[in-house]
């Protein structure tokens, strides 16, 4: 069986979703994405969508899952570089994703997930973001 | 036994055409301006020989006989292209019913018996009758064709996004905001922030009349998918009635930044991307 891989970058783990999901891939990605947060203590996670064109209800709510598991294991879940064809129809089905935050791409849902986390710790960050 | 009158107009085929062509050019709608005589002739010529070329003893009473199936072909292509070219609904009625004239006319100068004129006349009379209505219906449906072109050439025309700044994208919607039209401002604006990688937009409702719960929902709906897509959505624009009649029919938008002009909006964009707008300060000259 397919398997999507979720690879480590530091303190965040990443996903990239190259192929069209299925349900029992992303059921799968759903258990092995919490035992990898649990195994690496990782804090934030990114979930690249970009290449992901056709969206239902139930990858929705697996997403939208994902996400609410990850903030209780601790960990900041941001998804990226949605198509706009998939964000249409996310909040046609009155699936909005409250409590996933989203970037337009790879690079700045990085900076995204850093600023959360630099704040959550209580940190001053020097960049400039912290506010 | 073969109906007296077909057999005429197989025979008088050139005499009726002569006979239409006069009736057409005598009315005093006729457009030369639209369409050359020429080309009347061809279309009125081309149409009497199909129609006396199908009819016979068993299809005169049905003028929905698959026989005539070639004639509404002919009548509809005919009624459709003279909708685009701008010919009024009289004038493309009068082209089908002179031929009704036309026809009776040599029907009286062939047909001795009164009795039997009558009774052939009636039967014309329907025919033609139900072909004009053909015509009629072929030509709303050119017209409605033309509007409908028009209605999304408007709508996709009057959704422009534009750049105002480097990330930050502005929509002036104007007109009422309708389920199709919401789908073309989302497409188009959604399309715009993937293309320059904008991380704000300001939707302006200045020129949207009323907002309703309906507007508010698609508005709303706008503003999620701006969000799903990881860039921000401001609403400008609001005025004092919309705050009114927003507030009374209980529709939430405390989740959505609103400002009043897309001026404040512009603002709140500038400080979200930490931009700062300086005045210049005047160049004093070393003297």
């Amino acid at each position: 069986m397919e398997k999507i891989p979720i690879l480590r970058m530091g303190k965040f783990l990443l996903v990239t979703i190259q192929v069209d999901l299925y349900d029992r891939l992303a059921e799968a990605l759903e258990a092995d994405l919490v035992q990898m947060v649990k195994k690496t203590g990782a804090q934030g996670v990114l979930i690249d969508i970009s290449a992901v064109s056709i969206i239902d209800s139930f990858m929705g709510r697996i997403i939208g899952n994902i996400a609410t598991m990850s903030k209780i294991l601790d960990a900041e879940t941001v998804v990226v570089g949605m198509q706009p064809a998939v964000a249409i129809t996310l909040v046609e089905l009155g699936l909005p994703l409250k409590g996933v935050h989203s970037s337009l791409n790879v690079e700045r849902g990085m900076e995204l997930l850093r600023t959360k986390i630099n704040l959550s710790e209580g940190q001053s960050d020097d960049d400039g973001y912290a506010e | 036994m073969k109906n007296e009158s077909i057999k005429v107009f197989q025979k008088k085929k050139k005499q009726i055409l002569e006979t239409w062509m006069k009736l057409q050019l005598a009315d005093e709608s006729l457009r030369e301006d639209l369409m050359s005589n020429e080309e009347l002739r061809g279309q009125s010529e081309e149409l009497i020989s199909i129609l006396v070329d199908n009819l016979n003893d068993s299809n005169i009473d049905d003028p929905r006989h698959s026989d005539f199936d070639s004639v509404v072909d002919i009548l509809s292509g005919i009624s459709i292209s003279r909708a685009r070219q701008g010919f009024s609904p009289r004038e493309t009625g009068t082209f089908v019913f002179s031929l009704k004239d036309a026809l009776l006319n040599t029907m009286q100068q062939e047909l001795k018996d009164p009795q039997e004129l009558f009774l052939q006349s009636l039967k014309i009379s329907k025919l033609i009758d139900s072909f004009g209505v053909t015509t009629f219906e072929t030509f709303i449906k050119g017209r409605e064709e033309v509007i409908l072109r028009q209605t999304d050439e408007i709508a996709e025309i009057s959704t422009p996004v534009i750049r105002v700044w480097d990330g930050i994208l502005a929509l002036p919607i104007i007109g009422t905001l309708d389920s199709a039209r919401t789908q073309v401002v989302m497409e188009n604006l959604l399309q715009e922030i993937v293309e320059s990688g904008s991380s704000i937009a300001i939707l302006d409702i200045s020129g949207v009349p009323a907002v309703d719960s309906l507007v508010a929902q698609h508005l709303i709906k706008t503003v999620s998918a701006t969000r799903l897509m990881g860039a921000e959505c401001i609403i400008s624009g609001i005025r004092p009635e919309i705050a009114q009649t927003v507030v009374h029919l209980g529709i939430d938008l405390t989740n959505i930044i609103t400002k009043f002009t897309l001026a404040s909006a512009l603002r709140t964009a500038f400080n979200m991307l930490h931009l700062q707008v300086v005045k210049k300060q005047k160049q004093t000259i070393a003297d």
